[in-house]
Parts: C-alpha cells; structure tokens; sequence
C-alpha cells in the first residue's frame, strides 16, 4: 500500500493545496543551485556546533543530525485539531499522575490494572503523597505524532520524562530563512521562536508558592558528555538561565542553593535534564556523581520545583499508554481527539500468542524503551533477527509491547539521486505552566532517511526537517 | 521484654570536611509488637536534623552539617517495649499495596543459578507460608556466614556465588527468591538482642518480611534461621538496603573517611545487673 504523501497526498502526480509553493519551488530551482543551499546547511549547521552523540558508535562520538531542507507542511485547520488532541493529552497525562501519586481513583475503578502500575519501576514510591507544586508533573512533552491518512493522526508516544529535540526545531528554522527566504516569504509560517519565551514563563509559573515574585531557574544537565548536552547549553542561553551540574547546587536546610562566585543564590525552579535515578544519589542510585545530595528532601519540603517531576516516567510507558484513550474518558469526561495506536501487551496471555504468531508483520517495542532501542520491525527485519526477538519476548513477555506496523506518511526528501518520499513524524513540544498550556506552532519533523525505513530517530540515522504551520 | 539500645556511629576524616547531608532512617515506630518507649537520635558537631517520613513511612532524619568538621558522630540511643508475636507484624504503617514489593531491584536481582535454587528447595511445597519457611531453612543451611567476603554495596547474586555473607545479603537472598514465588517481600532493618548474652555488637541486624495472604506480613531472619521473636526491634523496611539503609551521606571535602560503630543492644535484666 502506497503511503499517504505529505506533498501529493494519495495520487502520485497530485498535489495538496498547500504544498503548491514547494511544489513549484523544486520543479524550478536549478540542481546547483539546492545543492549549493544544501552545502550551505551543512556548513550554517556545523558553525552553530550543533551535534549530538551516538550511544553505541565509537567511529562517530559527535555528528550532525542531517537536516534536509524541504519543509514539512501543516494547515491552520490540521493544527487546530491537534493543539486541542495534544492539550487534552497532557492534561491527562498531569491528571493520572496526581491520582497515582495520590488516590488512586484509576486503580480502584479499575481503569488500568493496578499491578502494571505499582509493579513498575517508573512509579516512583518516593513521590506518594507528595503532589508536584500546582499539580503540574509534566512541564514539558513531547508528544511524537505519525500520520496515516488524510485526516488520521495517532499518537505513537507520549514522552513526559526529558524530551529533547526542541534546539532542533528553533535551529532549523533559523536556517531554513537563511537558505530559502524566497519560498519562506511566500507563506505565512507560524513562528516558532516564541518557545523559549513559553518556556521560561511555563516554568517560573510552577515555582513553589514562597518563592517570591520572580523565581530563580536553573537548567540542570548531566553535562558535557550526554547526547544532548549541545540542547542543554543552547536552551539555558536562550532562556537567560544557569547551566549548572548537580557540583553546582547544593541544598542547605532543605534549600536548594547554587554556588554562584557571590555565594551561595537560592533556586526555586529546577528544570532537569537528568533522569530520576540519577537525581540525588541519597535517595535514588547512591553511586551517582551527577545529581544532588537532599534534593528530594527539599522537595518534599515544598521549597523547590523539578521540571518535569519525578516519577512522569510512569505516564509514558509503553505498556500505560495502551490505557491511554481510558485515561482521557476517566480524567475528562471526553472522548480522545487523538487516536492512540492499536497495541498489543505481551504481559497478557492472548496478546503474547497472537504477537507470537505474527512477529514478520508487527513492531515489538520494549515497555520502557526508548530512542529506538531495542524494538523490532517485522516487515523489514531478516529472519535471524525475528528468532532472536521472539526468545527475548518469551523469556519477558511483559517487558514488550506490539503493534501493527503503520504506514507512516512521507514528505518529499534530498536523496542522492533527487528527491524521493520518506516517512516522517512530528514531535510537538507542549508546555504545562500553573497559569496555561503553551503549544508551540510546530515541532520537530524527524524524517527515515534510508528508503522504505520507518525508524525516524536520530540515535537510528534519522534527519530533521522544519515544520511550518501556516497561519491562514 | 524492654530492650535498651545504645548506638553511636562515628566518621573521622583525613581533613575537615566542608559540608556533609546524611539520610537517616534509625527511628524505629510502635506497631503491635513494639512500643517506643523514648528514643534519640543526635550529633555532636553544629548541624541541624530535619525530620521527615520516607515514602514507606520510615521514620526520616536529614542532616545537614555545614564544616569545617573533622570528626562526627551520630548517637542514637532509646528503650523499646517487645512482645513475641509468632514473627507477624501488625499494626505497622503500610503506604502501598503489597504489590509494590514484588518489584525486583538490582541488589535484590537473582541468577539463574537462584532462580533454580528457590524453585529446588520448595518444590514439595505449595502452601505460601510453607515456602517461606523452606527457604528460611534452606538458606539459613546453606549460606555461610561471613563478614569477609562482602560489603554494603554487595548484590544478593555476588553473595549466592559466594555462597556466603552477612545478614544484609541473607535478607536480600530471602527478599528475591521470595519474590521469584510470587510473594511480596522486603528489606527490614532493626536490631537484635543477642541470645548468648553478648551485648556489644560489630553492627546492626536486617533480615526479611514476605506478605502471606491471610496472614500480613510475616518476618524471616535467614541469618539465624528463624522468625523475629521479641527479641527484635524493627526500625525500617525497604525494597531493599538501599530503601531501608541507617545512613545514606555525601559530604564534600574530608579525604579518606574512617568509620567506627559503637552498638550495644541489652534488654532490661541484662542492663540492671551490670
């Protein structure tokens, strides 16, 4: 089956409505002329130093993520309809985790089997009865969205621990102005750099209530040696903030402090970009140098923020997000405007046999994976690889989750020879302050840049496209 | 029986340290089978003890000591009331359903070699409590113990290899063989009134707790064989050390560290008549 196309839709020859520009922008531009603006990407993308590090890939510690220069398109209308599935996602997302963390109203209803909850090492026992400030846990998503059709969006996954992509979408379209103000001026892009501004603003808006009237933030990295320290660095810069290593913070009477050359200056709102077990080595790993010894003390003391909280890692496992569209019914009353993808849970005896039996066909995913590690592509997996699957499914069925492997869309892509249609996602960034949620118009488009690859992450030889909403 | 516990915990640096925050859990609660009648817990350097309550319900204290200190001492010291209660605790702070302590943790984790091993020492049985008590047995036989060969860092896994330990890697053995039956289990720290009437001890006791339908919670002490009589005092419980752990620090500065544990344990004859 021939995959919906961003540009042509489902005819080959045709073209959408608002793809006309582009359309007309490949067919006239000279070859030189896009590979001399496609060298020049490259050469703009290694100037600003934006690269990220492959876990697994000795030969290439830090590389570029290749940016191809065809913009991904999205109507006003399109949007709307997914700003509102995507706010009402994430206020489901912040709802079950104050209910877990809380009453546990979804487990005594029986929304979602309280085993797969409590028995999960993301539910974090240390933030029972301690609700994140505001009742905000996820500060910040990054919901990954595919397309299928016309009108069918899914969401594949909710990532509300550290999501991490936003630099790319800032930078990307920075670039995309330079290489093709023509085409950029010929339509009106939603912009996209008010993010860092939301951001900011999502973030003091959650400060714990004595924190006075302009909350201290700081952005906590694990520092230079993780893949996505350049997006640390780059986001503390545009949001005029600290960059600071759990060495830089310490916490004094269950106060969080920062060393400063001018002495120790108080924190109120940590935006971390550290994952939970490494936060503060008295109550998580106790062999970790990164993070911040009585942390959790002063923030089950209420005198400091973590963004996002600690314990979201619960809300997007892979087995939790099947119970999703239950999630948003419970929580709001509503039915779920965007669709979540058919899944499978090998935990349960019928859905194990029936993956068993259809492995070449399905996409098997590890429940708490992520990056695109550790998951299984039927259709274009070698049999050899099946096998292997199929002992480690077996041996911890409950570790997996599958589902039918969707005919992602493609968008028109720089290959070598030309342009050629490749899968694409979309992964919007949403933001949850105490006062409003904040989507910015856009996100990071991630595009297989291998033919026929459905795997569109970055630490998987993904590229990224800029994605503009157009604003009429 | 009343038992009297004197505790003092001892840290001397190379050089002064410039600050330090320790975690402690050695406040024990009352339940049905132990009564707090007073207890301490203090230092001796200029610091400040915030008291708290972990998510288990253990009793919590964070210290935060700003230096310049050389040396530092924890002193905890208190009398608690026992009574036997055939190994069963009741009347405990219980936050989470039992559930919760099947989870399986890195110290808790088990080899093949383990897994094989619990299936082994309770196949002829099949009631739970029965299990239970054939791997207390079992264990308690088969596990050497011995201060040499492992420390507080030590998986239940490295010590099965060894097939040795102390009472910290009996527990962690009981709590994920337990586990692997499908039964709740967890970490328990505490102390213990030695039989032979030795009243100064190297260090504190830990053993395990397993759920049991029916029954609750019902304690297991692998290092001696046998379930806690009143001659225990349970001070806190945990998915395993880690959770339930006396002290857990950081300090910044101080070189090497040398610790030193002063503990007695005495119940109420023994200390009237020394």
């Amino acid at each position: 089956m021939t995959p919906f196309d961003e540009m042509t839709g489902l005819t080959p020859d045709g073209v959408r409505g608002l793809y006309t520009e582009v359309k007309r922008w490949l067919d006239t531009t000279p070859p030189e002329t896009m590979a001399a603006r496609r060298a020049q990407a490259e050469l703009f993308f290694r100037r600003i130093g934006i690269t990220f590090a492959v876990y697994g890939d000795a030969d290439a510690a830090e590389r570029l993520i290749p940016f191809d220069m065809i913009p991904r398109i999205i109507s006003k209308p399109e949007w709307s309809q997914l700003e509102k599935g995507l706010k009402q996602r994430v206020e489901t997302l912040n709802a079950f985790l104050s209910d877990i963390y809380g009453p546990q109203e979804c487990l005594k209803a029986g929304v979602i089997p309280s085993d797969l909850v409590l028995g999960n090492a993301q539910f974090r026992l240390e933030m029972m009865g301690h609700p994140a400030p505001h009742n905000i846990w996820v500060h910040i998503a990054g919901v990954d969205i595919v397309r299928t059709g016309e009108r069918d969006f899914y969401v594949l996954e909710d990532n509300a621990r550290t999501p991490s992509g936003v630099s790319y979408m800032l930078e990307n379209r920075e670039v995309m102005m330079r290489l093709a103000p023509d085409l950029f001026a010929r339509h009106h892009v939603a912009p996209v750099e008010t993010y860092t501004d939301s951001l900011l603003a999502t973030l003091q808006s959650c400060a714990p209530t004595g924190a006075g009237a302009d909350p201290t933030v700081v952005l906590l990295t694990p520092g230079r040696y993780n893949s996505a320290f350049y997006e640390h660095s780059f986001l503390a810069d545009k949001l005029g903030i600290e960059l600071v290593e759990g060495s830089d913070l310490l916490v004094r009477d269950n106060r969080v402090f920062m060393r400063t050359t001018d002495g120790p200056q108080r924190v109120d709102v940590i935006y971390r970009r550290l994952d939970d077990e490494f936060l503060d080595p008295l109550v998580f790993r106790p062999d970790s140098m990164l993070g911040v010894s009585g942390l959790m003390s002063a923030y089950q003391a209420g005198n400091v923020t973590i963004a996002n909280a600690v314990g979201t890692g619960i809300a997007d496992d892979k087995a939790v997000y099947s119970y999703m569209p239950d999630l948003v019914r419970f929580y709001s009353g509503e039915e779920p405007i965007l669709n979540n993808v058919p899944t499978w849970r090998c935990r349960e005896p019928e859905a194990l046999s029936y993956v068993l039996d259809h492995l070449p066909e399905l996409v098997v995913k590890e429940v708490g994976g992520s990056g695109g590690y550790g998951m299984l592509i039927g259709p274009t997996s070698s049999s050899a690889e099946i096998e292997t699957f199929r002992a480690k499914l077996k041996n911890a069925p409950a570790e997996f989750i599958a589902q039918p492997t969707l005919a992602l869309s493609t968008c028109p892509t720089f290959v070598d020879r030309g342009v050629a249609p490749r899968h694409v996602d979309l992964r919007p960034f949403v933001l949850t302050g105490a006062d409003e949620v904040r989507i910015t118009p856009g996100g990071l488009s991630r595009v297989a840049l291998k033919e026929g690859s459905l795997v569109v992450n970055s630490s998987q030889g993904g590229g990224t496209k800029d994605t503009w909403v157009l604003d009429d | 029986m009343r038992i009297r516990i004197h505790h003092t915990t001892q840290y001397a640096y190379d050089f002064p340290i410039r600050s330090a925050v320790q975690l402690l859990r050695m406040t024990p609660r009352s339940n049905d089978g132990q009564h707090v009648a007073h207890w301490r817990v203090e230092t001796d350097v200029d610091g400040r003890l915030k008291q708290d309550e972990d998510a288990l319900g253990n009793i919590t204290h964070t210290l935060f000591i700003d230096g310049p200190v050389e040396r530092l001492r924890l002193i905890v010291t208190g009398e608690v009331d026992t009574l036997d209660t055939g190994g069963m605790l009741r009347g405990a702070v219980e936050r989470f359903a039992p559930d919760v302590f099947l989870r399986e943790t890195e110290l808790t984790a088990l080899s093949p070699d383990m897994r094989a091993y619990a299936a082994d020492v309770t196949s002829d049985r099949s009631e739970p409590l029965e299990q239970l008590h054939s791997l207390l047995e079992a264990l308690h036989r088969d596990i050497t113990f011995s201060t040499a060969s492992t420390d507080s860092q030590t998986s239940a896994r490295k010590a099965f290899e060894t097939r040795s330990g102390v009472c910290q890697d009996l527990a962690h053995m009981f709590v994920g063989m337990s586990r692997r039956l499908n039964l709740p289990a967890r970490y328990v720290s505490g102390h213990l009134v030695r039989k032979d009437g030795v009243l100064e001890q190297e260090a504190a006791h830990a053993w395990a707790e397993a759920f049991v339908e029916g029954l609750g919670w019902v304690g297991f002490d692998a290092t001696n064989g046998a379930c806690p009589t009143e001659s225990y005092v349970r001070v806190a419980t945990g998915l395993d050390y880690l959770g339930a752990a006396p002290v857990r620090g950081s300090r910044f500065g101080g070189g090497r560290e040398q610790m030193d544990v002063y503990l007695n344990v005495a119940s109420e004859p023994d200390w009237q008549t020394q």
